[in-house]
């Protein structure tokens, strides 16, 4: 590890990825990333959060049968997802029958899922390790902010929370995209009270993961086809492009956002673009990582972002921390030595 | 012209709401405490009665006018009954809202199912 930086001494591998979808992500210009769209938010279930469990179980086994798995194929799995306890994610795998570690890094959790995949297999700990997490609009309503029934208006700065669950696996296998380093993401509260504009929370944890990530690797921006950030949508975005502008350097074209990406601004009323920890996930399981493997992309730098609040603590008052964490997929694999080899050979 | 008034006055209010949810870090909640509360405190103070006048369902529809009623039945039982109609006034006067609001919810939430608007 140098600074915060993670160097993977084998280039995991992330063989599969899958992402569910919901109506509006079925109506968006990404509709074609998801393995399934589900139009029912309920998926056939009685509830919403039973719906959520519903989606997450849908991204895992997708996962899997996308690599030829089963459950017993996987070593470990690391999930989590935005409702109390995190039980989206125990009550979807409940049956599953995989050794599980939650986790809880909000809109972030992809990226903390993969990075601690990678560390399990790179480790030789695990031969196959499965990231999962989801978000679901109709739970997260009720969860953050009111129930659907209360109908309640939503700020020009408020992000739609996505209705999608992603899954990986990463192995030992040899098969692109590699995760080839990774950033281990600081708390960042720059005092951002209003939890209806997140995106601004976010935007120095993201900027500050980033900065570190390239300090550490000593790679230029332009090393990357892509910056992504999770789910700044619209707001975040501009503020993460002004923090760079400080220090000279100018990533508006290399910056992506997951939550500007999933929605069509025009034709749907998302506000500032989309949220939730099933954003990033299904962005990076639905589009990143296909893109990654055949070669489109050769490298991008993924930083998915997490607002650190709850509810009560929202309500008291309390600003609003924010993380992210930020993983180097490649096309191809490769060692921390060949980092700067491979930079100044680009230069 | 009625209409015109109610339009106004109704829409007026609606416009204020909207501005504080666009505008300020507000929640929802807070705005419509706030609007109930500057209701009684208008109707106590005397203030409410010339809008409602003018604007009529248009002022007594949205949440002010909740507050109003509030402050007018607690004026009310006051003077029927003294001192305790302070307390038994204010609930006594929108009770007709509140228990409507209860049995219209039971029916909604009996015979229908939250759905995502899209």
């Amino acid at each position: 590890m140098k600074g915060s930086t993670v160097f993977f001494k084998n280039s995991p591998a992330v063989i599969a990825a899958a992402a569910v979808g919901g109506k509006m992500e079925g109506e968006g210009p990404m509709a074609a990333c998801f393995d399934k769209i589900n139009e029912d938010p309920y998926f056939s279930c009685e509830t919403f959060e039973q719906g959520e469990s519903k989606m997450l179980k849908e991204a895992v086994l997708h996962t899997l049968s996308k690599a030829s798995l089963t459950p017993e194929n996987i070593d470990v799995m690391f999930g989590g997802d935005l409702l109390d306890q995190c039980v989206g994610t125990t009550y979807g795998i409940r049956d599953l029958d995989i050794p599980f570690l939650g986790i809880y890094g909000a809109c972030s959790t992809v990226t903390e899922g993969a990075l601690l995949a990678s560390l399990f297999v790179d480790g030789g700990y695990a031969r196959r390790a499965l990231a999962v997490t989801s978000s679901h609009f109709c739970a997260a309503e009720r969860q953050y902010r009111f129930p659907l029934e209360y109908g309640g208006q939503r700020t020009p700065t408020s992000q739609y929370t996505a209705t999608a669950a992603g899954g990986l696996v990463v192995s030992a296998e040899r098969l692109p995209p590699y995760i080839r380093a990774a950033t281990v993401g600081r708390i960042v509260d720059m005092g951002v009270k209003d939890a209806a504009n997140m995106g601004a929370a976010m935007a120095p944890a993201a900027y500050a993961s980033i900065k570190q990530f390239l300090e550490d690797t000593e790679l230029a921006p332009d090393f990357f086809d892509a910056i992504v950030t999770g789910d700044l949508g619209k707001v975040g975005s501009r503020l993460l492009c002004e923090l760079f502008d400080r220090d000279g350097v100018d990533i508006r074209s290399l910056h992506r956002d997951c939550g500007t990406m999933l929605y069509s601004f025009g034709e749907q009323d998302v506000h500032a673009g989309a949220s939730g920890a099933g954003c990033a996930a299904s962005m990076l399981c639905g589009y990143f990582v296909p893109k990654l493997r055949c070669g489109e992309f050769r490298n991008i730098l993924f930083a998915a972002t997490g607002a650190l609040l709850s509810p009560t603590v929202s309500a008291q008052g309390e600003s609003i921390p924010a993380i992210s964490h930020a993983l180097w997929l490649s096309f191809e694999p490769g060692t921390a030595p060949d980092i700067r080899f491979t930079r100044k050979e680009q230069v | 012209m009625s209409f015109f008034y109610a339009f106004v006055i109704g829409g007026g209010l609606c416009a204020i709401g909207q501005l504080l949810i666009d505008k300020t870090s507000l929640t929802p909640a807070k705005i419509l405490v706030s609007y109930v509360t500057a209701g009684v405190l208008l109707g106590a103070a005397g203030l409410y009665a010339p809008i409602k006048d003018l604007g009529g369902a248009g002022a007594t529809v949205p949440l002010t006018g909740f507050g109003n009623a509030i402050a007018e039945g607690v004026f009310e039982a006051v003077d029927r009954e003294g001192f305790i109609g302070i307390f038994s006034g204010g609930l006594g006067s929108c009770a007709a809202g509140i228990t409507a609001a209860m049995v219209f919810s039971f029916i909604a939430g009996v015979f229908g199912r939250s759905r995502q608007k899209a």
